[in-house]
């Protein structure tokens, strides 16, 4: 497995690790049984633009790193932009993840939205953003139970 | 804090090539490179250096020369035996036993005879990492023709009692075949003693280099060839023989038996790794430590991965292994710690340290002295830490 130098940057001086006790959003995503769990905090003003963002993770390399590059991606842009984050654009960013290291960068995605769809529905704006990652990579069906509640 | 150093934690997944037998193959790439099969002078001496690597190597291992032979590999060894066994006993039955924490080469044999109908239980282990002789019986039918079962485990290091795993195994009529790999040279193996039917065993967990192995085979035992070649190993297993990894094999072997009183050292080593893990947080280790491998750690901390402790301990110049899913191509999390009942989640901060003799106390000191900072570096960024942490305000 060869990581790249920016995701072994990322991983060894990870941006943006922490939590922010009055958050205005906050999203996990992934669990434990599959290795992997994200969690975002945003601070975001009244022209809905992300003055901050903090997270944590339980993972990898590739997700400690995918997890800080995201938050790198989205402080300081408008929630609208950041909606349109892509793990592509993740995985980019860090010059290449091995293939078998690319679910990581989705949930990178996921824990972003997932945050900010916290905020939508603080504010009664209903949407689609899930609070949980779906399985929908398949990387972890084997130990996955979509049936459980956490 | 002390400069960076190299350890190397990882005996289990490999070790280094001793001097000694590097010495004792050079030969046998360099100007004696006759072919043991041909006739003239050059032949013959290949032939005899063979004969006397087997010769040594049956007597330490316990068996007759004519019972040891030859493969590229422990996986190989351990394929030969499961499928040369099963396919040559099925007028016993097709119904064959092994465990559940069985190295790849083992389970992955057994998906083959699956394939083919034959019938594979694989016995639950206890969470300590052993399997008694009554857990075997409870399993065994008329129809078994075939029991398998590790000699010691790679990741956890529990030594099962082969001996009467074995008796118990024949009182039925069934066969006993052990992978022995982990087992030779870290403690004594002497397949005679043990009264197993066929053994496997690797050069490269022994001080040889990668691509030797060897399987006994005790007389009468009815076992299909896996490589059928040029009549090579007795007609058993063919290919021009590894003139200098037998010869290497037959070397580290010899020393590996003469430095078994060295594992004492280092089991204490581990013993004081084992303590100073101890005393880390919400850490535990994976089986049992009585009946287990000398040099054999495995620990689980929790709240984090196994494969980021893998990646710092390496940027400090540790080698070790992990559990974890996400370290292995197949993402999937170890099957030894589920066997023994780790739930999923803490297979992933699995930490595999597996000393050996090259290893010293300023080894262990410098372990212990990194893997703490690691563990808090890694629970910081944590999630899962945040809610113990908050917790406990």
């Amino acid at each position: 497995m060869l990581y790249s130098d920016k995701v072994m940057d990322h991983f060894t001086n990870p941006r943006n690790v922490g939590e922010i006790p009055d958050a205005d959003g906050v999203g996990e995503v992934g669990n434990a049984k599959c290795g992997d769990i994200m969690k975002m905090y945003l601070k975001i003003d009244e022209n809905e633009i992300i003055t901050d963002v903090k997270f944590k993770t339980f993972g990898c390399g590739a997700a400690i790193a995918t997890s800080s590059m995201a938050t790198e991606l989205i402080k300081g842009k408008p929630l609208s932009e950041a909606l349109k984050l892509t793990n592509k654009a993740v995985v980019e960013a860090l010059d290449g993840l091995p293939p078998v290291k690319i679910h990581c960068s989705v949930l990178a995605e996921e824990a972003i939205k997932s945050a900010i769809g916290d905020y939508y529905r603080r504010h009664g704006i209903e949407n689609e953003l899930s609070a949980q990652c779906d399985g929908c990579c398949d990387s972890c069906a084997h130990v996955h139970d979509h049936t459980e509640t956490n | 804090m002390s400069d960076n150093r190299f350890v190397y934690a990882d005996n289990a997944a490999t070790t280094s090539v001793s001097p000694e037998v590097l010495g004792a193959m050079l030969p046998y790439l360099s100007e004696h490179y006759g072919n043991p099969s041909s006739l003239y002078s050059i032949g013959r001496d290949s032939a005899k250096a063979i004969s006397a690597a087997r010769d040594k190597i049956a007597a330490l291992i316990g068996c007759k020369s004519s019972e040891l032979f030859f493969t590229a590999s422990g996986s190989e060894a351990d394929n030969w035996a499961i499928k040369g066994a099963a396919y040559a006993n099925q007028k016993k039955g097709r119904h064959i036993i092994t465990t559940k924490y069985e190295h790849h080469a083992v389970l992955h044999s057994m998906d083959s005879l699956k394939r083919e109908g034959f019938e594979i239980t694989y016995l639950d282990i206890l969470p300590d990492g052993q399997i008694t002789p009554e857990m075997l019986e409870a399993q065994i039918r008329p129809d078994t023709s075939l029991v398998c079962m590790m000699y010691a485990n790679n990741e956890i290091g529990s030594v099962l009692p082969i001996k009467e795993l074995c008796d118990t195994a024949h009182k039925h009529g069934a066969l006993f075949f052990t992978d022995a790999v982990q087992a030779v040279g870290n403690i004594p193996v002497s397949a005679a003693e043990l009264g197993v039917d066929m053994l496997s065993f690797s050069g490269h967990k022994i001080h040889a280099p990668k691509g030797i192995g060897a399987l006994y085979i005790k007389t009468g035992t009815k076992v299909y060839n896996l490589v059928d070649g040029g009549g090579q190993e007795r007609g058993r297993r063919g290919g021009t023989e590894n003139i200098a990894y037998i010869v290497g094999l037959a070397k580290a072997l010899e020393i590996a038996v003469q430095s078994l009183p060295d594992m004492k050292r280092v089991a204490a080593m581990r013993d004081r790794l084992a303590d100073g893990i101890s005393k880390i947080p919400y850490s535990f280790i994976n089986g049992g430590m009585e009946h287990r491998l000398p040099g054999n750690l495995n620990a689980a901390f929790e709240f984090i991965e196994g494969e980021s402790l893998l990646l710092w301990l390496d940027l400090n110049g540790i080698c070790a292994s992990t559990g974890s899913a996400c370290s292995s191509a197949s993402l999937e999390p170890s099957h030894v710690l589920l066997s023994i009942g780790v739930p999923v989640e803490k297979a992933h901060g699995s930490l595999r340290l597996t000393l050996g003799h090259d290893n010293t106390d300023a080894d262990v000191d410098y372990i212990l002295e990194r893997l703490p900072m690691i563990v808090d570096k890694l629970r910081a960024m944590s999630p899962l830490y945040e809610k113990i942490a908050h917790a406990s305000v």
